[in-house]
């Protein structure tokens, strides 16, 4: 079990901003963090690893206390069982993949795992290549299994998959729930994508501006208002044209354009580049294959 | 025509235990000064860099007047230690390693201040130490500065010529390096020797430059 109370102020792109968090992780729990950027997710995950040191507070994994300001504990990152894998996977580029891994190594005998974690994400064929001469993908596999090879007793993930495409994410997605599911270590994934959130995790903690401001399952936090056969996208506006006495909005929803109607007094309220939220209810939807 | 070897070896002698004493002193003292989040290293890297402003003469003195037998310095380096500095080889390479330290430590600590910071991150996160994280990740990863460094140090000795007069006089054999026996030869209108200490020294410097170029290219570039 794993048990972080901590606070510590930052300054962040919208000015000061106090982080402070309280949560619990039960054994073979895997919880993603959801927030925008700068709401102090990888924080978090710097604080529990050892990178970054909350002002106040205490992290304690297992029973033992990793951080304690009131006995000043604070173990340093090199003591604390953890597998990190970073955004931009942060492979030492002098060593091979199969360096890589070795370097790993708690146990420097145990080659064998190594051959057994390339076997599992399929890189053995690579295992003496460099990693500037690997893809996205699989640096983010190395990465992986790099994190694990030293059988940490917590996984963290820091936006793992966000420079990877649609395709390979979702491939990645499942080889990460394949090895939490064989391994069992306690994992936080952190991301801003939400279909990740259904994906992968038992738990949701979403923060908002430094605070956690609500917990539970995916379902219970994102699930309401889709059983309420409502359509909710968050969108930006992206040019506003006035036809006779209605406007015509274009609105940016992810990677989709779509073109809404709006009357005078919708549109006199908007300017391009806002935030807004396009909702339809009482109709059924045509769902097409694509 | 004979030509006297002596003043070459000696100074490619100097060089090579000058560059080697630099390389175990400068990567240590470069980490330091690039990673200490200590408020005296803003008087520790002008002090390393001093030489590149300090006319060589003034060092040179100052050294002169350090480890004269007379001086504390130089009565204990006599007295306890049994060795003289001034006028020896020792005193060469004192003064040469002070001399050349900003040559090899600079482009280090350059190297290690651009080195990304998440690398380093990535292998204390895997248990390892600093130690290990310098000499397995770090180190391998900024070759071309260390290569820099030496190869500069290495340079930058070879051409000495101040500090060198100063503190070894220039005793034939003993401290009589390349540059001095170059000025030596000259004040004693002996062009031949001149030309001839000059014209190797020129093309040493040369080639050590042209093969640094072709190494640092050959090692930047990774891209498949």
């Amino acid at each position: 079990m794993i048990r972080v109370k901590a606070k510590k102020n930052l300054i962040s792109a919208a000015g000061p901003m106090a982080l402070e968090v309280d949560f619990l992780i039960e054994a073979n729990d895997l919880v993603t963090i959801f927030g925008a950027s700068g709401a102090g997710k990888t924080t978090i995950l710097r604080m529990i690893a050892g990178l970054t040191t909350p002002d106040e507070g205490f992290i304690e994994v297992d029973g033992q206390a990793w951080f304690d300001s009131k006995a000043g504990i604070n173990k340093p990152v090199q003591e604390r069982s953890i597998g990190f894998v970073f955004q931009d996977y942060n492979l030492f580029p002098n060593m091979t993949v199969r360096q890589n891994l070795e370097y790993a190594l708690h146990d420097k005998q145990n080659k064998m795992l190594v051959d057994e974690l390339l076997e599992m994400v399929h890189l053995t064929e690579l295992a003496d290549r460099k990693p500037h001469m690997l893809s996205g993908g699989q640096k983010q596999r190395v990465a992986l299994i790099r994190a694990l090879a030293r059988k940490p007793k917590i996984f963290l993930f820091d936006e793992p998959l966000s420079s990877l495409d649609m395709e390979l994410r979702l491939k990645l997605q499942d080889e990460i729930l394949a090895l939490y599911n064989r391994f069992k270590i306690p994992t936080i994934f952190v991301t801003h994508d939400l279909s990740e959130i259904y994906k992968m995790s038992s738990t949701v903690l979403m923060l908002e501006r430094g605070q956690i401001t609500r917990t539970g399952k995916p379902d219970e936090l994102f699930g309401q208002e889709a059983l309420s056969g409502k359509f909710k996208f968050v969108g930006t506006v992206l040019e506003l044209v006035q036809d006779n006495f209605l406007y015509i909005v274009t609105i940016q929803i992810g990677q989709n354009l779509t073109k809404v109607v709006a009357t005078e007094d919708e549109a006199a309220g908007l300017k391009i580049g806002d935030k807004v939220i396009v909702a339809a209810k009482a109709f059924n939807p045509i769902i097409l294959r694509v | 025509m004979h030509f006297d070897l002596s003043p070459l070896i000696l100074t490619f002698k100097l060089a090579i235990v000058t560059t080697l004493i630099l390389f175990v002193v400068g990567v240590p003292l470069a980490y330091w000064i690039a990673f200490t989040p200590r408020r005296i290293k803003a008087l520790v890297e002008p002090l390393v860099s001093m030489p590149l402003v300090l006319p060589p003469t003034v060092l040179g003195f100052y050294l002169l007047l350090l480890f004269s037998p007379k001086a504390p310095v130089g009565n204990f380096f006599e007295a306890v230690l049994g060795v003289k500095v001034v006028f020896t080889f020792l005193g060469l390479v004192i003064g040469s390693v002070i001399f050349s330290l900003p040559f090899m430590v600079n482009p280090i600590k350059a190297g290690l201040q651009s080195f990304p910071k998440a690398l380093i991150e990535a292998s204390y996160a895997l248990g390892k130490s600093r130690r290990e994280t310098l000499f397995k990740v770090i180190l391998p990863n900024i070759k071309p500065a260390l290569l820099t460094g030496s190869v500069m140090a290495f340079a930058h000795t070879v051409g000495e010529f101040g500090v060198v007069l100063m503190i070894g006089g220039s005793i034939p054999g003993v401290t009589r390096t390349a540059s001095i026996a170059i000025f030596g030869e000259v004040e004693a209108l002996n062009y031949p020797n001149a030309y001839f200490y000059s014209g190797v020294l020129f093309t040493i410097a040369f080639v050590i430059l042209f093969v640094l170029n072709a190494l640092n290219k050959k090692i930047f570039d990774v891209t498949p």
